[in-house]
């Protein structure tokens, strides 16, 4: 029987494979018109050859398994980085209902968001209406401090005018005159989650600095993360800037609202950078962002707009958070403290300690392109040698930045940046020049069971592993974590490998 | 092992306190929340259900109001994630911009069996990642070259779908065209569906979308194998399993139970499926329906079409489960209507274990749903048969017809909320202070950060199957791991509780 121990009930896991669901499955097979299993079996090994890769890398129109969302994802998560900010998509419903379930698998926390529910007549005469209607329920039903408008591809491709929606909205009462509504287009056939994350940021700044700009600075620096899925990262940045006693404005600070305690009661809006410090963002000293593409508008904009200098730093591993310490200093004129100074220390000593294990590992790696150069700015201080670095979500001037790092060090000579290319292209570079180690989201497990490359789950989304976009990956305690996670991947599939008794467990070591 | 019991959960529940017309009240305060115009749009979505009336008394299937935050998909979302997504054989494209495929890759737990990317594609994202150019110049030529594409580098595929996300149908593209021409360049079946989100106002029209796609564009080819005399005489018990999407395994553990009474199931839609059992289902002798609102469709066309009848089943909990299992036996001959008794009885100690274990557990514990287009009424019995209680229930995308089935599930005094807001079903829950909430990944924080235990209803939490006896004892196991988890306790400070008490 089935289930035939009441104390130890057995779900999917173990169920199917008893004896009765095993017959079942070959029962079922008569109905199923399936293919000859040596067939499958041959098939399946085809993919793994030279030959097939090439017919994979000759594909043009075909995108299979890619590693990249569209705007209005990263929108709305720039969106929520604001205090009392109500996200609202105008388009059709579905897309809110997908970004909404996937940053809560994500996260594990809730996540709101309206849509002006466009349908069928919205298509024929756009949707003005749905504008004006939806700001005036999302204002009375949610009250929000400022509501961010962007656009799903419907919207788009129908032409829709936000700007004079919501000037219309306003005039018909929908919400006060003088409620910030900031928008962006953010079309899903031009660029990726990260596009829509500089578009609704520059939105969001543009609208809420207007006339805020003064005569002399406020001697701060703003500081924005890029479409960073890392709680842990906000926080360390945060830490580090206090610890230098820089006076500062995350533009902005979705770590709260992404990572809420729980208390009992649940309230839709948590933290943010307040409207009033992101109005005098305007005013500051300087903005360092860290991310470059996806904020590539957005600087552009600050550059331009407000006359402020901008830079990038990515303070992953040692030398990025050095260069971002440094950058702090020089542009507060404050010294780097030695509490950080010993963090650094004690992050290197971790790094000597493990480099034994790392050195000359071959890497294959995967994510947003920021990502990737922080993850590769890592790797080569390690003596990993990255491989393999597709990026779906890739541009020119990303490449070649990314190229001249890896020319700086020999770690990188052997690298290829696969750009604009998907996960079934790394599954073929995986089979036909397989790596020490993957790196990459949780659909990187996918490749995992077929090519056997362990994997380390770093990116977005993290669906199948639990809490650690809490943990940075920033400062000199998130290169302690990248390097905790990579070095014990590594070494827990060593012992993976060498666990078979009077086989392989002559070297299944205790100590390592 | 036994956790220990907690105190932490009230014995009695507010609700309990609650009239009729206190819970009448409570709608219309919560309605106050709105503007004039939504106010009057989202009233009829709301009622309390009275003993004895024929339905819930809430208008359903209309559009969501804009800006409530409704909790509703859209059409591609109710075809591809739905309908054809599971169809494990096949290729299903998302068709346009990369987004829609992207966050419904792998979210559903249709459970199947089969090498991924070999011979099987059900946990793949396969997207024409429309760009600006693609919008501006039209797709058709695009798609027709990245079906050659994908025939090439999965030989083994038995067919496509076309998957339209919102812009195809609104720059004219002609997918029927190129689906004709492309099916006879790989010699395969190409399905067409004009899913555009925009279309309708939920991921109910999806469903009714792609039904029509099968019959248009599946079926045709039974009809035509049928004429060459190439489809063999089934089996006097030929069955076919109609809207169950192996979540978690679920028509696994329903189709063992179908198999043991001695009923033959040639096809499952859509779970674990494949096109060859999809074309072959008009030769069954019934048509065995568990989910109604996504499969109702061609339930009905093959019962016009092909004389096939079809009968709603509910495997959720014992007692609908010996009920169904009796009420499908009836229809066929005295062997099967014994080995249907044969089967409840061999179930019998396994269940009432289940039962004896867990019912003491949860007995009189109150829960609220809501979920899709079925589970706000199915899976009720099986909480009754835990001996919890049902306060609430709603549905995501449900018709009339399924609110009036709902009467036969739910008793007096019941709140019933159609396509209900954030705003609302917070508020409903602050006051009803149900024991347990099952309901979607959107609302899962949301109610736990409130401290009340919730499982997700859509995908099991992660845990399945649900159906069947097997699928009830890890129903019962989970129902009881969410409320009796030690973690609720911990929530709030004692020094802040401390500071409660004696303020």
């Amino acid at each position: 029987m089935a289930q035939n121990n009441i104390d130890r009930i057995k779900d999917h896991v173990e169920l199917f494979h008893q004896e009765e669901y095993q017959e079942l499955f070959a029962g079922k097979k008569e109905f199923e018109g399936g293919h000859d299993p040596d067939l499958i079996a041959q098939t399946a090994e085809w993919t793994k050859t030279w030959e097939y890769r090439e017919k994979n890398f000759a594909r043009e129109a075909l995108t299979v398994n890619p590693a990249k969302a569209c705007q209005p994802l990263g929108a709305i998560l720039a969106a929520v980085g604001f205090e009392g900010t109500l996200p609202f998509v105008h388009g059709s419903q579905g897309c809110v209902a997908y970004f909404r379930s996937h940053f809560t698998r994500h996260f594990k926390e809730p996540f709101s968001a309206v849509s002006s529910s466009m349908t069928e007549d919205a298509a024929v005469f756009g949707g003005q209406n749905n504008m004006i209607e939806g700001l005036a329920n999302s204002y009375s039903l949610y009250q929000p401090k400022m509501i961010a408008v962007c656009t799903t591809c419907m919207a788009e491709v129908i032409g829709d005018d936000l700007q004079a929606f919501i000037t219309n909205a306003k005039a018909a009462g929908s919400v006060p005159q003088e409620f910030p509504v900031p928008f962006a287009h953010t079309p899903s056939f031009v660029g990726s989650h990260i596009t829509g994350y500089d578009n609704m940021i520059k939105g969001i700044l543009g609208n809420l600095t207007k006339g805020q700009k003064a005569e002399t600075t406020n001697g701060k620096i703003n500081l924005i993360p890029g479409f960073e899925t890392y709680i842990g990262n906000l926080r360390e940045i945060k830490r580090i800037a206090s610890l230098v006693g820089v006076d500062y404005t995350l533009l902005a600070d979705n770590s709260d609202y992404l990572d809420s305690p729980n208390d009992g009661e649940y309230h839709m809006y948590q933290g943010g950078t307040t409207l009033e410090d992101a109005a005098d963002s305007i005013n500051a000293e300087a903005t360092i962002a860290f991310q470059a593409y996806s904020t590539v508008k957005t600087r552009d904009y600050i550059e331009k707009d407000w006359k402020q200098p901008t830079s990038v730093v990515r303070p992953m591993g040692i030398r990025g958070t050095d260069e971002f310490l440094i950058k702090l200093s020089a542009l507060t004129g404050k010294p780097i403290p030695k509490e950080l100074e010993e963090e650094r220390g004690r992050a290197v000593d971790a790094l000597t300690d493990s480099q034994a294990w790392l050195h000359g590992k071959r890497m294959a790696l995967y994510g947003d392109p920021d990502l990737v150069i922080g993850l590769v700015q890592f790797l080569l201080e390690i003596g990993a040698e990255p491989v393999h670095i597709v990026v779906t979500n890739s541009n020119a001037d990303f490449e070649k930045e990314l190229q001249a790092l890896l020319d700086t060090s020999p770690f990188g000579a052997g690298a290829t940046i696969w750009g604009g290319k998907d996960l079934w292209h790394l599954r073929s570079l995986l089979f036909t020049e397989p790596v020490d180690l993957l790196i990459g989201n949780s659909y990187g497990k996918y490749l995992w069971r077929d090519t056997h490359t362990p994997l380390v789950r770093i990116g977005y989304p993290i669906f199948d592993r639990h809490h650690l976009h809490r943990y940075a990956t920033y400062g000199y305690t998130g290169a302690i974590n990248l390097l905790n996670w990579i070095v014990n991947t590594l070494l827990d599939e060593l012992d993976r490998n060498t666990i078979v008794p009077s086989k392989t467990d002559i070297s299944y070591d205790l100590i390592r | 092992m036994t956790p220990p019991e907690l105190s932490t959960l009230e014995e009695t529940t507010p609700e309990e306190t609650l009239t009729i017309a206190d819970k009448k009240e409570l709608i219309a305060e919560v309605l106050e929340a709105y503007p004039d115009k939504a106010k009057k749009k989202r009233a009829k979505h709301l009622n309390v259900f009275e003993e004895g009336k024929s339905d819930c008394g809430v208008k359903s299937n209309i559009k969501s109001v804009p800006g409530s935050m409704t909790t509703r998909g859209c059409a591609y979302a109710g075809s591809k994630g739905v309908v054809w997504g599971p169809i494990k054989d096949m290729i299903h494209i998302s068709h346009g911009p990369v987004g829609c495929g992207y966050y419904s890759w792998s979210g559903r737990r249709n459970y199947y069996i089969g090498t991924t990317g070999i011979d099987s594609f059900g946990t793949m994202q396969f997207t024409s990642d429309f760009q600006e150019r693609d919008i501006v110049f039209g797709g058709d030529k695009k798609l027709s070259k990245l079906i050659t594409e994908l025939d090439e580098l999965f030989p083994l595929n038995r067919g496509v779908s076309i998957q339209s996300e919102c812009p195809i149908g609104l720059i004219g593209d002609d997918i029927e065209a190129v689906a004709k021409k492309s099916a006879k360049e790989i010699g395969k079946t190409v399905v067409p569906v004009r899913c555009e989100g925009f279309r309708g106002v939920s991921q109910s029209l999806g469903h009714h979308i792609a039904n029509d796609a099968v019959r248009d564009w599946v079926f045709p080819q039974y009809d035509k194998e049928k004429k060459a005399g190439n489809v063999p005489d089934g089996t006097e018990y030929d069955v076919a399993i109609i809207g169950d999407y192996n979540i978690g395994g679920d028509a696994w553990s329903s189709r063992i139970l179908l198999e043991e009474i001695g009923l033959r199931v040639v096809a499952q839609w859509s779970g674990d499926g494949t096109l060859h059992e999809m074309i072959n289902t008009p030769s069954v002798k019934l048509n065995l329906v568990h989910c109604y609102r996504s499969m109702n469709y061609i339930s009905r066309h093959m019962e016009e079409t092909y004389g096939i009848p079809w009968l709603e089943y509910n495997f959720f909990g014992p007692t609908q489960i010996a009920e169904s299992l009796r009420t499908i036996a009836a229809r066929f001959d005295e062997t099967i209507q014994a080995k249907a008794e044969e089967v409840i009885a061999k179930y019998e100690a396994q269940t009432e274990a289940v039962i004896a274990k867990f019912r003491p557990r949860l007995e009189g514990k109150t829960v609220a749903l809501m979920v899709g287009g079925l589970r706000p009424r199915h899976v009720v019995p099986a909480f009754y048969d835990l001996g919890m209680r049902l306060i609430g229930t709603g549905y995501e995308f449900g018709h009339n017809d399924d609110y009036k089935r709902t009467t036969h599930y739910v008793e007096d005094g019941t709140l019933i909320y159609d396509d209900v807001s954030a705003f609302e079903f917070e508020e409903f829950i602050k006051e009803l202070k149900p024991d347990l909430v099952a309901s979607g990944i959107k609302e899962k924080y949301v109610f736990q950060k409130m401290a009340l235990p919730f499982r997700q209803m859509h995908s099991w939490d992660y845990s399945g199957p649900y159906h069947g006896y097997d699928g009830f004892a890890i129903f019962a196991r989970d129902m009881d791991l969410a409320l009796n988890s030690p973690t609720w306790s911990l929530i709030g400070a004692p020094w802040k509780k401390a500071a409660e008490t004696t303020a």
